[in-house]
C-alpha cells in the first residue's frame, strides 16, 4: 500500500540545497518513439508492420522477419511482473541518491519482456500494467504500475519521480484576471497545492470573479504584469526560491490575420503579453526552478504553457494570434532543453476556441476554463509534456498528422 | 539443415605462452598500455621480435576510439591477420577458435591473442552507460545498478525456478577464494568463509557483495602457432581438440536460464571426444555464481537445474573433487573488463602444461574453458567452449 | 519693454521664484487610459535594461523605455482629437515653442470633488471663482485641482462596472472658456481632461472636442496643483518633439513668485 504522502516539513534555511541530478538520457533516436508516447501519455511499442511482432527495446529491423517498417503503436500494457530486484548499490549519480530502487522484468502479454521500474504496489509473479513515462532527464521510461488503480497511487516515491504532482507543491498562476486562471486557481487548490500564488496586473483596475479569487482556500493574490520586465523579476526576488510549478495564464487573443489588420500596436502587445511575456517568466523564475530540482518533496517540477493549437498550423481568421501562440511554442521548446538539467519539465496545454469572450462569435465545440484547468493538473500528476484539450485540439492535431497542406487551406476556410 | 559438413579438428595447433599483466583496482594508464605490455611479454618469453607477430586478436572494451587496427601502428605490429573481438567474457574461446583456424590454414603463422583493459576511476560507469544501444535505451536508466541488477533478476528468477539458495553460490565463492589464495595475481587473497559471504552487504537482492566482481584494470595474453613453431621457440603448448560459439540462444525465454552452451553441448563432447567425466578441471566465466551453475548444467555436467545439488555434492578448489576457476577467478582475481574473458583460457594453459603460478591440479590433463559475455539488454547473448588437452 | 533674463534666473537661483513640479514619476504601474479591449490601447510605461555595468556594457548603465503618448504626465495637442484633425500647427511637433510657456489660472474644486468623484465643473461655478480671484486672463492654462493626484491608484483610476469615475468639467464650461475667456488649454490631475463619464456628455468628451477644435492644448495627470496660488503661475509644458505627435510624456514645470 502506497503511504500517503506528508506534508513537508519547512526547510530549514541554513540547510544546502541538493543538487539536482538526471538519469541518463540519451537514447536512440529509433528509442524516441517511446518519448513521443510518453509526451502524451499513451503506451506505445514498436509493432512490426509486416509479421506483427511486437518489439522491445526499440529496433530498426524486427528480430522475426528482418522488416524496416516497424511503428509504434499502442498495445496492451498489461503483463506479469517475472522477477523483481531492489537495486541498492547504483554507478549512476542520480539513483545513488535515490537508492533502494525497485526494477524488475516484466512479461507482456503481448510478447515482450521489458525491464521496468517498479511502482511501489506491484508484488513479483503478479499482474501489473507498464506506463511509459518521461524520467526527470526527459527520456522514456518504463513503470509497471499495478494492475489496479490503489489508493495514493500518486503517490509512490519512484513514480513521483517522473511526474509532477502537484500535491504539497506551491504554484504560481500569472494571470488571476482571466477566467482560466481562475479556474486554475481553483484547481490547484483542490488538488493540494500548499500555495497559490495568483498574479494580479494593475490591481486598480476591478476584474469580475475578484472575490470569488480571494475566497479559494490557499490562494495568495501578488502584484504580476508579465509586460513588466521589473514586476516579474520583483516577484521572482521575492518568490522564486518556493515556487514549485509556473502555469503561465496570461492570454491576449484579438481576430485579425497579417494583412487584414491595421498596424502592429495589437501584434506588439500580443508578443508582449505572450512572448516575451513568457520570456520574463522563463528568465525570473527559470533559473531558480531549474536550481530547485532535488529540493526534497516540493521540488521545483514544472512550468506549464497554455497554447492555441493554432500554435501549430496558422487559422487565419486569427492569423496574428496563431503567429503569436507559435512564436510561444517555439520558445518552449527552448525552454525545455534549458530546464531539463533540473528535472523540470515544461507542459505545454494545447486548445482550440475558449468559452470566452474573444472567441464570442466562434461556433462550439469550444473549450471551458474548467476544462483547460482539469487538464492540466492531469497533465502533471500523470507527467505528461504535450496535452491536446478539448475536441478542436484533437482534430487540428489529427489533420496536421494526416496532411499538413490540407490542413493550411481548411484552416483558411477554402 | 541436412547435409551439414563434419566440423574439421584443430590437429597440429596449439595456445601457448599465457600471459597475465598483474591486475590493479585502478589504473592512470590506458588499454593501450596494458595492451603493451602484453605484447612485450609475450615476444620476451618467446625471443621473438613484434614484427615476427603475423596475427594478432585484440578484446578490449576502453581501448576506444581505437580497435585493433589502430594498435598495429600503435604497437609497431604490421600483421597479415587481425582482429577484433569484442565479446566480453566469450573473447577468449572466440579469438582462440578464429585463430586456430587461421594459423590452421596458413593465413598467419603466430597470432597474439591480447585481451586488456584499463579502469579508470569512474570509466566503469561509463563503460556501463553506453555498452550497447539496448543498454543506453532500455538498462542504463532503470536504477543503474548495472550488471549487478540485470543478474539479480536472472539470479532470482533460476533460485526461484530451481530452488538455488545463497549458500549455494557462497559454496563457489568461497571455493574460489580458496583457489585464488595462492595465485600470486588475484586482487582478493583474504580468506572468504560462508557466514562473510552470507552477511555481506546487500547490493541489488538477491546479489550481495561477494556475488561481484570487483572491476579493474589488467591484460591476459597468449600465442595460437603450430605445434612445431611452438617447439622451435621452446615452448610447451596445449591442444584444442573442440571449440563452440553460440549467440543470442534462447531469446524465447522470459528470463535467462541457459546459455548457448545448451545448444551446442553435444558438438562439443563429440569433436573432443572425451566425455564430462574426463576433464580434470573446469573454467568457467564466473561474473555471478549463477552463471557457474547454468554452465555447470548447460556443458553437461548435471542435469538442468540441478547444480544446486551438484554444487552440494561436489568441492571446488583445485584438489577438490571438481576442481573449478583454479586461479580464483574473477570473483576472487577481478574482472579486468574483456581479459576477464581471457583470464580462464590463461590459467587452462598454465594448468595444462603443468606451469600454474598458484594451486597446481594434479594430473591435469584434459581441461574445459567456457566464457559467457555481453548483457547487451537482459542477458548475455555471447556464449563459448572450448576443450583443451596437455601436450601429448 | 526691457526684459532682464539676468534677473530672472537669479530669482531662480535665489529661490525668490519657485519651481513646483507638477509631474508623475514615470512608472510602470501608474494607472492609464481604459478602452474597450478591442479598440486599440495606449501603451504604459515600461523599461528595459540595457546594460548596468555588466556584460551588456561595463562600464554604463542605460535603458531603452516605451511609452505610449499619452501616458503618465502628458500633453495633448489639436490633432489628438478629430475636431482639430485639420487646424494649422496641430502637433506637437508643428506646434510653436512660444505655445509651451503660459500662466495658469488653478480652480480648486478639491472639496466638491472629494465629496463626488463625479464632480462637473460648470459655468456657474467658473464664474464664482473669478468672483474671488478676477477673471481667467486670455492665453491662460485652467488647471482643474482636484487633488487627485493624492489618492490610491484604484481611487485615481475609479474603475466601476459602469466605467470611470473622475471630475470633469461640463461641455458649456469647456466652450464658455475657449469662447468667452480664450484660454491656453486645460489641464487636470486625472487620467483625462474629461470626466470620467463624459462618453455620456453631448458632445462626448467636450475638454477634447472643444479644446482641440479650437487649437488649444490639454495635460493631463498632473500633481501639486496645490502648491499652485488661483493665479500668478508660469506653466513650462514642451511637449517631445514627436513628427506628427498627438501628444507626449512631458516634465511640467511651475514657476512661482514668492
Amino acid at each position: 500500500m502506497t503511504e500517503p504522502l506528508s506534508r513537508p516539513r519547512r526547510k530549514n534555511p541554513l540547510k544546502k540545497t541538493q543538487a539536482p541530478l538526471t538519469p541518463q538520457g540519451v537514447r536512440s533516436r529509433t528509442a524516441h518513439g517511446l518519448t513521443a508516447a510518453a509526451a502524451e501519455g499513451r503506451f506505445e511499442l514498436q509493432v512490426c508492420a509486416d509479421c506483427a511482432a511486437v518489439i522491445y527495446p526499440p529496433r530498426d529491423a524486427c528480430p522475426a522477419c528482418l522488416s524496416a517498417r516497424l511503428p509504434f503503436k499502442a498495445v496492451d500494457p498489461n503483463g506479469e511482473l517475472v522477477a523483481e530486484t531492489t537495486v541498492r548499490i547504483s554507478t549512476d549519480p542520480y539513483f545513488r541518491e535515490r537508492t533502494p530502487w525497485r526494477i524488475g522484468s516484466v512479461k507482456l502479454d503481448c510478447g515482450p519482456v521489458l525491464v521496468a521500474h517498479l511502482h511501489g504496489d506491484t508484488i513479483e509473479g503478479g499482474r501489473v500494467r507498464l506506463a511509459l513515462q518521461l524520467d526527470r532527464s526527459g527520456a522514456p521510461v518504463l513503470i509497471a504500475m499495478p494492475a489496479r488503480d490503489v489508493p495514493n497511487m500518486a503517490e509512490d516515491v519512484q513514480l513521483r519521480e517522473m511526474t509532477c504532482d502537484p500535491k504539497f507543491r506551491r504554484v504560481l498562476i500569472t494571470d488571476g484576471r482571466t477566467q482560466v486562471g481562475q479556474a486554475m486557481a481553483k484547481a490547484f487548490s483542490a488538488a493540494g497545492a500548499s500555495i497559490v500564488f495568483v498574479g494580479i496586473a494593475d490591481a486598480w483596475k476591478p476584474f469580475p470573479g475578484d472575490a470569488a479569487l480571494k475566497a479559494i482556500e490557499r490562494v495568495e493574490i501578488v502584484p504580476l504584469d508579465i509586460t513588466d520586465t521589473e514586476s516579474v523579476t520583483e516577484l521572482a526576488e521575492q518568490n522564486g526560491g518556493r515556487i514549485d510549478i509556473i502555469v503561465n495564464t496570461a492570454e491576449y487573443t484579438r481576430p485579425g490575420g497579417i494583412v487584414e489588420r491595421r498596424g502592429l500596436v495589437v501584434a506588439r502587445q500580443e508578443m508582449d503579453v505572450r512572448y516575451f511575456g513568457l520570456m520574463r517568466l522563463a528568465q525570473a523564475f527559470g533559473p531558480a526552478l531549474r536550481f530547485r530540482g532535488a529540493d526534497g518533496v516540493n521540488s521545483a517540477t514544472a512550468f506549464v504553457n497554455l497554447l492555441s493549437v493554432h500554435a501549430l498550423m496558422n487559422w487565419p481568421a486569427f492569423g496574428a494570434h496563431s503567429a503569436t501562440e507559435a512564436a510561444c511554442l517555439s520558445a518552449s521548446q527552448a525552454m525545455r532543453a534549458e530546464l531539463r538539467p533540473g528535472g523540470v519539465k515544461v507542459v505545454n496545454l494545447f486548445f482550440g476556441p475558449t468559452e470566452t469572450e474573444w472567441f464570442q462569435s466562434v461556433p462550439p465545440p469550444k473549450v471551458t476554463p474548467a476544462a483547460i484547468a482539469k487538464a492540466t493538473i492531469d497533465a502533471l500528476t500523470r507527467g505528461l509534456e504535450d496535452v491536446f484539450v478539448g475536441d478542436v485540439a484533437e482534430d487540428v492535431r489529427e489533420r496536421l498528422a494526416a496532411n499538413p497542406k490540407a490542413l493550411e487551406r481548411e484552416l483558411a476556410g477554402s | 539443415m541436412s547435409g551439414a559438413k563434419r566440423r574439421q579438428s584443430y590437429d597440429g595447433v596449439v595456445a601457448c605462452v599465457p600471459v597475465t599483466i598483474p591486475y590493479r583496482r585502478y589504473s592512470i594508464n590506458s588499454a593501450h598500455w596494458w595492451i603493451g605490455r602484453a605484447l612485450r611479454e609475450l615476444v620476451r618469453q618467446t625471443g621473438l621480435r613484434p614484427t615476427d607477430l603475423d596475427g594478432l586478436s585484440l578484446s578490449s572494451f576502453t581501448v576506444g576510439p581505437d580497435t585493433a587496427i589502430g594498435i598495429t601502428q600503435h604497437m609497431g605490429l604490421s600483421p597479415r591477420w587481425l582482429d577484433h573481438v569484442p565479446f566480453g567474457g566469450a573473447s577468449g574461446v572466440v579469438a582462440l577458435r578464429r585463430a586456430a583456424r587461421a594459423v590452421q590454414a596458413g593465413d598467419a603463422d603466430l597470432v597474439a591473442c591480447v585481451a586488456a583493459d584499463t579502469n579508470h576511476v569512474d570509466s566503469f560507469r561509463r563503460t556501463l552507460s553506453t555498452f550497447s544501444r539496448f543498454a543506453q535505451d532500455a538498462v542504463y536508466p532503470y536504477g543503474s545498478g548495472g550488471p549487478n541488477a540485470s543478474f539479480a533478476l536472472i539470479t532470482r528468477h533460476y533460485m526461484k525456478r530451481y530452488g538455488a539458495t545463497r549458500e549455494d553460490f557462497g559454496k563457489l565463492c568461497v571455493a574460489q577464494r580458496a583457489n585464488a589464495r595462492s595465485f600470486p595475481h588475484a586482487l582478493m587473497k583474504s580468506e572468504l568463509t560462508l557466514d562473510a559471504y552470507m552477511a555481506a552487504r546487500p547490493i541489488a537482492d538477491p546479489i550481495h557483495l561477494f556475488d561481484c566482481v570487483m572491476p579493474c584494470a589488467g591484460a591476459e595474453a597468449f600465442l595460437v602457432c603450430r605445434e612445431d613453431t611452438a617447439r622451435s621457440l621452446g615452448v610447451t603448448g596445449v591442444r584444442v581438440l573442440s571449440t563452440i560459439e553460440r549467440h543470442n540462444a534462447y531469446p524465447e525465454d522470459a528470463i535467462q536460464l541457459r546459455g548457448g552452451w545448451a545448444v551446442d553441448k553435444h558438438e562439443l563432447w563429440d569433436m573432443a571426444g572425451v566425455g564430462p567425466d574426463d576433464i580434470n578441471f573446469v573454467q568457467t566465466y564466473d561474473d555471478y555464481p549463477v552463471i557457474s551453475m547454468m554452465q555447470f548444467e548447460d556443458l553437461g555436467f548435471c542435469g538442468k537445474g540441478e547444480a544446486a545439488e551438484f554444487v552440494r555434492a561436489q568441492s571446488f578448489t583445485h584438489d577438490g573433487s571438481f576442481p573449478h576457476n583454479t586461479s580464483g577467478g574473477q570473483l576472487s582475481g577481478g574482472q579486468a573488463g574483456a581479459a576477464g574473458g581471457y583470464l580462464g583460457l590463461v590459467e587452462a594453459i598454465r594448468q595444462l602444461t603443468h606451469s600454474a603460478l598458484g594451486a597446481q591440479v594434479p594430473e591435469a590433463k584434459i581441461g574445459l574453458v567456457s566464457g559467457f559475455g555481453m548483457i547487451n539488454y537482459d542477458r548475455g547473448l555471447a556464449s563459448g567452449a572450448a576443450i583443451l588437452a596437455g601436450p601429448a | 519693454m526691457s526684459v532682464d533674463l539676468a534677473l530672472f534666473a537669479a530669482s531662480i537661483a535665489s529661490g525668490a521664484i519657485t519651481i513646483v513640479d507638477l509631474t508623475q514619476t514615470l512608472t510602470p504601474d501608474f494607472p492609464i487610459i481604459t478602452l474597450p479591449p478591442e479598440m486599440g490601447q495606449c501603451a504604459p510605461f515600461r523599461l528595459e535594461e540595457v546594460s548596468r555595468y555588466d556584460e551588456r556594457g561595463p562600464a554604463w548603465y542605460w535603458n531603452n523605455f516605451s511609452v505610449g503618448e499619452h501616458t503618465g504626465t502628458h500633453f495633448d495637442a489639436p490633432i489628438h482629437w478629430i475636431s482639430g484633425k485639420d487646424l494649422p500647427d496641430n502637433a506637437v511637433d508643428t506646434i510653436p515653442a512660444q505655445k509651451f510657456i503660459a500662466p495658469a489660472a488653478v480652480i480648486d474644486c478639491s472639496q466638491e470633488a472629494a465629496a463626488d468623484p463625479d464632480f462637473v465643473l460648470t459655468v456657474a461655478f467658473l464664474e464664482n471663482w473669478e468672483s474671488k480671484h478676477g477673471r481667467v486672463e486670455a492665453g491662460s492654462w485652467v488647471l482643474l485641482r482636484t487633488d487627485w493626484s493624492k489618492k490610491s491608484y484604484a481611487d485615481y483610476a475609479g474603475l466601476r462596472e459602469d466605467g470611470a469615475h473622475t471630475p470633469g468639467p461640463a461641455p458649456e464650461a469647456v466652450k464658455w472658456l475657449v469662447e468667452q475667456r480664450d484660454v491656453h488649454g486645460f489641464g487636470t490631475e486625472t487620467i483625462g481632461t474629461d470626466a470620467g463619464q463624459a462618453h455620456h456628455f453631448n458632445p462626448p468628451y467636450p475638454a477634447h472636442f472643444y479644446m482641440h477644435g479650437k487649437g488649444r492644448y490639454g495635460l493631463q495627470c498632473l500633481t501639486n496643483l496645490d502648491l499652485l496660488p488661483p493665479k500668478g503661475a508660469v506653466i513650462v509644458a514642451a511637449p517631445l518633439k514627436i513628427k506628427q505627435g498627438s501628444g507626449s510624456p512631458l516634465r511640467v514645470l511651475a514657476l512661482v513668485a514668492k
